[in-house]
C-alpha cells in the first residue's frame, strides 16, 4: 500500500512545476492559491498580534485604582426613605438610562400592610411621578418606602449564568456588565432574584447598576447616595471600621433581602419589615 | 520513519495549530486575566462620564451658601439634589448653569404630605398651603425652618380659604370676623382665633340701614329676619351660596 502511494506522490509533484515569476501566461488556479495562502498565514498572525496589543494597551488605562482591599457595599435605612425618588432621577442621569419607564438601575417600591394582613406594593416609574393616594386609608395598618438596586451578591447568580462571561464580579465586590462582550441572551435577567437586571433597548445588551463604579473608582460616592435627601442610603467599605457603612452596620439590626438564596447580598438594609421580599 | 506516522503527526499538527490559533482569535486579548471576564472590561466602565460632582466640590466657589447650609434643617441634603448634576458646572468654573429651580414643583417632591412617608418628617398639602406662593417667600431652602408666624392665615387654613375665594365673601378679610393673637401662629389650639360673638359684621352688608347707599349684597330685615338666630346657623359665611 505504501509503495502504491509513494508513487502517486512524486507523479503529483511533478505536475506542479514551480514558476518562480509572476507570468500572466503560466499562473495557474493551483498556484494562486497556493500562494495566497501562504501570505495568509504568514500575515494573520502579525495583524492579530498587533490588534490584541492594541486592545491590551486601551484596557490599562484605570487612572492608577487598585481594587485589592476595597468591599463595597450599600446601606438602606427603610425608615429614612421619603420615597421622593431623587435617587432614581440621579441613577438615571449619571448612567443614562433610558427616561422611559421600566428601566431602572434603582427604584422605590411603596409598600402597604393592611390590618387583614394583606400587602400591596407598587412603584409606578420607579417613584419617579411620585405615588396615587392609598384607597380606604382606614384599613391601612403601616405603609412605607422600600429602595431597590442590585444587591451586588458575593455569590451572584446573574454571573454564573452567563454563558460567555460577559458579567462578572470585580475584586472590591461590584458586579458589572462587559457591553461589549454581552451577547444579549437575557439568561442573567431571569436568574437574578431581585429583578435588578433589564435589557438595553438600544444597546441590546443586559444593564444594570455598576454601584456608580466609575464615580466609586474616583473617592466619589454613587449618584443615588449623592442625591438621597435624608440619607437613607449608606455607602462605603464593609470591612474597615470606622467607614459610616461599618458603623451603620454595627449599630443597627441588619437584614439582606432574601436571604434562603445564598446569594449573600451585599445590600444591607435596616428597619426592614418582614413584609418586604 | 513510517509514513503513515509522518502524515498523523502532520495531521495533529495542523489540528494543533488550528486549535492554538481559534483560541487566540476568538478569546479577546485580557479575557481571563483577572477572572472568567475581559479584564478591559472593567477600565470601559471606569471611562464613564461622571456627572453628579459631589457635594464637597460646590464649597470651592460657593463657600457662604455653604456655611449657610451646614446649620440649617438641609444640613444632610447635598446641593445636587435641587440644583441637578453640576460635574460639568464645576469643571468649567461655573460656565455651565444648573437647574433652574421652580420651588412649588421642585419642594413638595419631598415635602409634599404623603401617609408612607416617615412620621416626624416635614410635610405639607401643596394644594392648600399657600397655593401659587413660591416656597422660598417665607423659607430660606439652605436652612430652613418652619415660619414662626404664618404670613397669612391660609397657610394653615387652606380649605377654608378656597371656599371663601370663590365665594361672594372673596374680599373680605379673614380678621373682619376673627381675632387672632399672634401665639395662635406658633400654638394653635392653646391660643384661638376668636369667632364673632355677634351679627354686627354681616348687618353692614346685609342691613343696611340708608337704602340709597345700598351694595349688592342681598338685604334682610334683622327684626323679621330670624331673629333668634345668628347668621351662621343657616348660612356658611365662608360660601354663603353653598348653604
Amino acid at each position: 500500500m505504501s509503495d502504491q502511494r509513494e508513487a502517486i506522490v512524486p507523479a503529483a509533484e511533478a505536475t506542479r512545476t514551480p514558476l518562480p515569476v509572476v507570468d500572466p501566461e503560466s499562473f495557474d488556479r493551483r498556484q494562486f492559491i497556493e500562494q495566497m495562502c501562504k501570505a495568509c498565514a504568514a500575515g494573520a498572525p502579525v495583524l492579530l498580534a498587533v490588534l490584541h496589543i492594541a486592545e491590551a494597551q486601551g484596557a490599562g488605562a484605570s487612572g492608577g485604582y487598585d481594587p485589592a482591599g476595597h468591599v463595597y457595599a450599600m446601606g438602606i435605612d427603610v425608615d429614612k426613605c421619603i420615597g421622593c425618588a431623587r435617587c432614581v432621577a440621579a441613577c438615571k442621569t449619571e448612567n443614562d438610562v433610558p427616561a422611559e419607564p421600566h428601566y431602572f438601575n434603582t427604584w422605590i417600591e411603596r409598600y402597604v400592610v393592611r390590618t387583614d394582613g394583606a400587602v400591596q406594593v407598587d412603584s409606578p416609574n420607579g417613584g419617579l411621578d411620585g405615588y396615587p393616594p392609598i384607597e380606604d386609608e382606614a384599613s391601612v395598618l403601616r405603609t412605607f418606602f422600600v429602595p431597590k438596586l442590585c444587591n451586588h451578591c458575593a455569590n451572584p447568580p446573574c454571573v454564573q449564568v452567563c454563558p460567555v462571561g460577559a458579567t462578572f464580579s470585580t475584586k472590591d465586590g461590584v458586579v458589572l456588565v462587559d457591553e461589549d462582550y454581552c451577547v444579549g441572551c437575557r439568561y442573567c435577567i431571569q436568574a437574578c432574584p431581585y429583578g435588578a437586571r433589564w435589557f438595553h433597548p438600544v444597546k441590546r445588551v443586559a444593564s444594570k447598576c455598576t454601584l456608580c463604579y466609575h464615580r466609586v473608582v474616583q473617592g466619589k460616592l454613587p449618584a443615588c447616595v449623592e442625591a438621597c435627601p435624608t440619607g437613607a442610603r449608606i455607602f462605603g467599605e464593609v470591612e474597615d471600621r470606622s467607614t459610616p457603612l461599618s458603623r451603620f452596620m454595627r449599630w443597627e439590626d441588619i437584614q439582606v433581602l432574601k436571604p434562603h438564596l445564598n446569594t449573600e447580598p451585599k445590600v444591607y438594609y435596616a428597619h426592614l419589615n418582614g413584609e418586604v421580599r | 520513519m513510517n509514513q503513515q506516522l509522518v502524515r498523523l503527526a502532520a495531521v495533529f499538527g495542523v489540528a494543533g495549530g488550528t486549535f492554538v490559533a481559534a483560541r487566540y482569535v476568538l478569546i479577546p486579548a485580557t479575557f481571563g486575566d483577572e477572572g472568567h471576564y475581559r479584564a478591559a472590561a472593567v477600565s470601559t466602565v471606569i471611562a464613564r462620564p461622571v456627572k453628579y460632582a459631589g457635594r464637597t466640590e460646590c464649597a470651592d466657589c460657593h463657600e457662604d451658601v455653604v456655611k449657610t447650609g451646614k446649620l440649617g434643617n438641609h444640613r444632610g441634603v447635598s446641593c445636587e439634589v435641587c440644583h441637578g448634576p453640576a460635574a460639568m458646572h464645576a469643571e468649567s468654573g461655573g460656565d455651565s448653569t444648573t437647574r433652574v429651580i421652580q420651588p412649588r414643583k421642585l419642594c413638595p417632591v419631598c415635602h409634599a404630605y404623603d401617609p408612607s412617608r416617615p412620621t416626624g418628617f416635614p410635610q405639607i398639602d401643596p394644594v392648600e398651603h399657600n397655593a401659587l406662593k413660591a416656597c422660598t417667600k417665607c423659607h430660606n431652602p439652605h436652612a430652613p425652618v418652619p415660619p414662626r408666624t404664618p404670613e397669612e392665615c391660609k397657610a394653615c387654613h387652606g380649605q377654608i380659604a378656597r371656599a371663601k375665594g370663590m365665594s361672594q365673601h372673596a374680599r373680605l378679610a379673614c380678621t373682619g370676623c376673627h381675632v387672632a393673637p399672634d401665639q395662635h401662629k406658633i400654638a394653635p389650639r392653646a391660643f384661638a382665633a376668636t369667632k364673632p360673638a355677634d351679627i354686627s359684621y354681616c348687618v353692614r352688608c346685609h342691613a343696611q340701614a340708608d337704602t340709597t347707599r345700598r351694595n349688592e349684597a342681598t338685604q334682610v330685615d334683622v327684626e323679621k329676619h330670624y331673629k333668634r338666630n345668628v347668621c351662621w346657623d343657616c348660612h356658611y359665611p365662608h360660601n354663603p351660596k353653598a348653604s
